[in-house]
């Protein structure tokens, strides 16, 4: 039996699409669905509709923007990319986020040595 | 994503719809396309309805997309009927624009401040007193020297201003051929600079145009008058143009939206007040008088200063009275001075038409409420026959604000075409009644901007309008019980008890526009057909004018060469005509007596007049001036001062003398009224147009009129031919202006005339509306009833039972309304009692008229709806249901 996926916390599927989007350029929403499973190793459980929430939310704050265009197999897709914003909003929270999984790995790794409470 | 495009995408739903379902699809393609089994890829997609949802509601705004899908289903509903609809839409689009036409009319006369600096703190200076007619009166004319006492009491308080009375005057850029006429105002230098005027050109008066007395022969033309006349002509500055005697310079137009503060008359030139012939008599009262209060100033002590600075004034100049008692000086001198706030200028056209144009607003206004009434009984009728569709919405989930919405933004549709339609009406209706008041020669001119303020009005009454009617039946429809309505309908009587309460309503409000109405008609009807005492009929008024005062012997040369033109039949002259508002007056003393405290009016006539004018001598010994006739010398008077003054003996050969000028009475002619059809008749004396100063020169005369009697049924067709006849007989001669005895007598009866016409109109519109709202109510009553009816009839009720169940709640409700509408017009009447004619509220006709009015009008529209329940087939009916 495989191992149970990740379910995602609030907020951090935005992050991952900007990343993603930051990364690779622009792309379309399944590939944008299939990079982030491929790059948590198929890890995280990702419901694919629920991209199309998260890009419009994105889109919609201005932080990405999208056109019509061709796919690789030759359909029509809707293609986003990253803007100036999304950049600058991706490394604050990348900052936000390295941040605050130190302080998540630093407070899980403490042990009972201290022992004075 | 702007909030723009959320609400662009609102207009554009299907297609964003589309969009989103398009890019699911390509995501399933392209996952297909990769290897991936169809089936997992959408399993692994998700909801793909319940994506849509979510994408749509952050692409767009989801309570605009709601109102948006709220007002094509209220549109529809609309649609499918489209006769009560429309309906329901013109009545309140006629209701509106009444309102929102009666609001320009108000705010342009009445509200909207002078475009000058801080219009707020402008007054008017008025005195309040006892006429010499023994009336109490409200005079708002100062003589000049009066003023500059006033101005010099109160210069730390305010500042004054003297503004004349706007005339109408000739004037000439070029030759005299070329007359025309302008409405002048003698205004104080400083006027501009206080009321912080800029020029658009040249230079405006100040105070230097205004020290001596006819010295200053400068004028500023209204920004108005420069583009008509001038087309706007830089070079006008400069130019001169001779008005009377005197040559004048222009130094400048005024600013654009300044057109003088005597609203519903715009100033074409303004001239400094020194220029005015009455600047140096302490007894011309020539002008209004303005007071700008500094902001420190209070205006009770400002008031109160004035008041004791023309008091003294008064008194001073009383002292030179003569042939006045003491008790009459004193009831000349007990005027107290009141200072009115005057932000929105002061003229006569406002304190005349103030108490009508106010009633009309409240006449529209009980229209608006009428129209209201009815449709609001249309939705709530409409909403009880949805009462099923309401019951199931709630069952699947609808909120009860949503309910309310759906309902309200049926209204709200209904109420902004209806806005949209009635804005059209007001912007065709507000200029069509101002252009009703026409006076002869001096139509009045308001100027009526479509602006934020009226705009914001019609979007106001909108609004209110659609809460009036739409938010009861919004509110009781969304406050269905699913449980109930599903089986089969709630208490009937509820909704009814509501509608009867609206029908009452609308009754009353009916009576009283029917009420106030018939006050007008019956004013103007018996105004019109109050006898005049002469013919008006054919009488033409040539106003003429001479370069120089001209000897009266010139005046009968004119007069006997226009009797040789054809069509003429006899022509006199007289200073100015009957009803045309000149006045001339004075105390008289009979047989060498003291003068009494009666007025009597004086008016100068050639030989002729009498007979030209065919007013009838009464006393058969009684004869016409002689052509050596003069004044003093001889009289004419009228059957009202031989009542007054010589108490039924016969006045002929007696003498009466107005101050020391003594004149035996040649004849007594019939009754005519001198300056104004409201008022009872004057005593009057005719004296001869020959006057003679002491020494017994003739004096000579600058104007008079000339009145033609002409042969054809339209007189004015001889008025080019008379006005190029008059300088040919001789040049120093000029007609000013022509008009007919007919228009100044219709003229005195404009006001009532309009009253009648307006209050005749909204009363039919009223009576229909109410008659509609009527007949729907019983209608829909019988809709509702007829299962019961039907039961009656069956079970061998007669029809005339029928009849009395189905209209007598209803006849009840007109009749509760009806005694309110009563109650309402007698408490209303007296607010417009000014504007009545020997008509009084408590006149029987007066209040059976509307009644049975009403009455008819209830029955006939209670009449289908009988015959509609009487003809119910009680087989048909039970086996429906």
């Amino acid at each position: 039996m495989p191992e149970k996926k990740l379910d995602l916390l609030q907020g951090t599927l935005d992050l991952m699409v900007l990343q993603t989007l930051a990364a690779m350029g622009s792309l379309h929403g399944y590939r944008i669905a299939r990079r982030i499973e491929q790059a948590s190793g198929n890890a995280v459980l990702l419901n694919q509709g629920t991209i199309y929430a998260s890009l419009v939310r994105l889109q919609q704050r201005g932080w990405i923007s999208a056109e019509w265009g061709t796919s690789d197999n030759n359909r029509k897709a809707k293609f986003y990319s990253i803007t100036k914003r999304g950049r600058k909003k991706l490394a604050e929270d990348a900052a936000y986020w390295q941040r605050l999984s130190g302080v998540m790995g630093r407070v899980l790794a403490m042990q009972g040595e201290g022992g004075d409470l | 994503m702007s909030l723009w495009s959320r609400i662009v995408n609102v207009a554009r739903g299907d297609r964003l719809s589309r969009e989103i379902d398009e890019e699911a699809q390509s995501h399933i393609e392209e996952a297909v396309a990769q290897g991936r089994d169809s089936a997992e890829a959408r399993r692994a997609f998700g909801s793909a309805l319940r994506h849509r949802e979510e994408s749509r509601d952050v692409r767009l705004i989801a309570w605009l997309d709601s109102l948006r899908a709220d007002a094509i289903f209220g549109w529809r509903q609309l649609m499918k009927r489209k006769a009560t609809s429309a309906a329901a839409i013109l009545s309140l689009a006629l209701a509106i624009g009444a309102c929102t036409g009666a609001f320009r009319l108000i705010d342009a006369l009445l509200l909207r401040p002078l475009p000058v600096a801080d219009a707020q703190h402008l007054y008017v200076l008025s005195r309040k007193g006892i006429d010499f007619d023994g009336k109490p009166a409200t005079v708002d004319g100062w003589a000049y020297p009066a003023f500059q006492l006033m101005r010099a009491a109160v210069k730390n308080q305010a500042d004054l201003l003297a503004v004349s009375y706007a005339q109408r005057m000739d004037l000439t850029y070029k030759s005299d051929a070329e007359m025309e006429k302008a409405s002048v105002q003698y205004v104080s230098g400083w006027m501009f600079g206080t009321l912080g005027l800029r020029p658009t050109l040249g230079r405006l008066l100040t105070e230097n145009d205004d020290l001596k007395p006819h010295a200053h022969p400068y004028a500023v033309l209204s920004y108005d008058y420069w583009t008509r006349r001038f087309d706007r002509d830089p070079e006008v500055v400069g130019r001169t143009f001779r008005m009377g005697d005197d040559l004048y310079q222009i130094v400048g137009v005024g600013p654009e939206p300044f057109t003088g503060t005597e609203t519903g008359i715009v100033t074409d030139v303004f001239a400094p007040t020194m220029m005015h012939p009455g600047a140096v008599h302490d007894d011309w009262t020539w002008h209004r008088t303005l007071a700008r209060l500094k902001p420190s100033a209070a205006v009770e002590p400002t008031r109160a200063r004035l008041d004791a600075t023309s008091r003294a004034f008064e008194e001073e100049r009383a002292k030179g009275f003569t042939g006045m008692s003491k008790q009459d000086i004193e009831k000349f001198l007990d005027q107290t001075l009141v200072l009115e706030p005057a932000a929105a200028g002061a003229s006569d056209l406002q304190s005349n038409y103030r108490v009508s144009l106010v009633a009309l607003g409240v006449l529209v206004a009980m229209v608006l409420l009428i129209a209201c009434a009815n449709v609001a009984n249309l939705m709530t009728a409409q909403a009880s026959s949805r009462a099923r569709e309401m019951a199931l919405r709630v069952s699947i989930g609808a909120g009860r604000l949503r309910l309310v919405q759906l309902v309200l933004v049926e209204s709200a549709i209904v109420a902004f075409v209806s806005g949209a339609l009635g804005g059209l009406f007001a912007w065709w209706s507000a200029p069509f009644v101002v252009g009703m008041i026409n006076p002869a020669d001096n139509p009045a001119r308001l100027f009526l901007p479509a602006d934020w303020r009226v705009l914001g009005f019609g979007l106001a009454l909108t609004l209110g309008v659609m809460l009036l009617f739409g938010l009861a039946p919004a509110l009781r429809a969304s406050a269905v019980k699913p449980a109930t309505a599903l089986k089969g309908g709630e208490d009937p009587h509820t909704r009814r008890r509501m509608m009867h309460a609206l029908i009452a309503a609308q009754v009353a409000f009916c009576f009283l526009v029917l009420f106030v109405a018939g006050l007008f008609s019956a004013t103007f009807e018996r105004l019109s057909n109050r006898p005049t005492g002469f013919v008006a009929n054919r009488l033409l008024i040539l106003d003429t004018t001479a370069q120089r005062a001209e000897s009266p012997v010139f005046w009968d040369q004119v007069a006997e060469h226009l009797r040789g033109i054809p069509g003429v039949q006899s022509v006199a002259l007289a200073g100015w005509p009957l009803l045309g508002g000149g006045g001339w007056n004075g105390f008289v003393s009979v047989n060498g007596a003291p003068p009494g405290p009666v007025l009597a009016y004086f008016l100068a006539v050639s030989p002729g007049w009498v007979d030209t004018m065919k007013i009838p001598f009464t006393f058969i010994d009684g004869s016409d001036f002689l052509p050596s006739d003069t004044f003093p010398g001889a009289a004419i008077i009228n059957e009202t001062f031989a009542k007054q003054f010589f108490n039924g003996e016969n006045p002929i050969g007696q003498t009466i003398a107005k101050g020391g000028a003594p004149c035996k009475v040649v004849g007594v002619v019939r009754d005519a009224p001198y300056r104004s059809m409201r008022e009872p008749i004057l005593p009057s004396a005719y004296v001869p147009f020959h006057s003679i100063d002491s020494k017994g020169a003739l004096q000579p005369v600058r104007d008079a009129t000339f009145m033609v009697r002409t042969s054809s049924v339209n007189p004015m067709a001889l008025a080019s031919i008379l006005r190029r006849e008059v300088p040919r007989a001789r040049p120093e001669f000029r007609v000013s202006n022509i008009r007919t005895q007919a228009e100044l007598v219709r003229g005195q009866t404009l006001r009532e005339r309009l009253l009648a016409m307006l209050g005749v109109f909204f009363a039919g519109v009223a009576l229909l509306l109410a008659g509609i709202g009527l007949y729907g109510m019983l209608d829909y009553s019988v809709l509702q009833r007829r299962r019961e009816i039907g039961i009656r009839l069956a079970i061998g009720a007669p029809a005339g039972s029928i009849a009395r169940l189905v209209t007598m709640e209803v006849f009840t409700m007109v009749l509760v309304g009806a005694l309110a509408g009563v109650a309402l017009g007698m408490a209303s009447v007296r607010y417009i009692e000014t504007l009545l004619y020997q008509v009084k509220a408590g006149d029987p006709a007066m209040l059976a008229l509307p009644s049975l009015t009403i009455l008819a009008a209830a029955l006939l529209a209670a009449l289908p709806a009988v015959i509609q329940a009487v003809r119910i087939d009680p087989v048909a009916m039970l086996r429906a249901d």
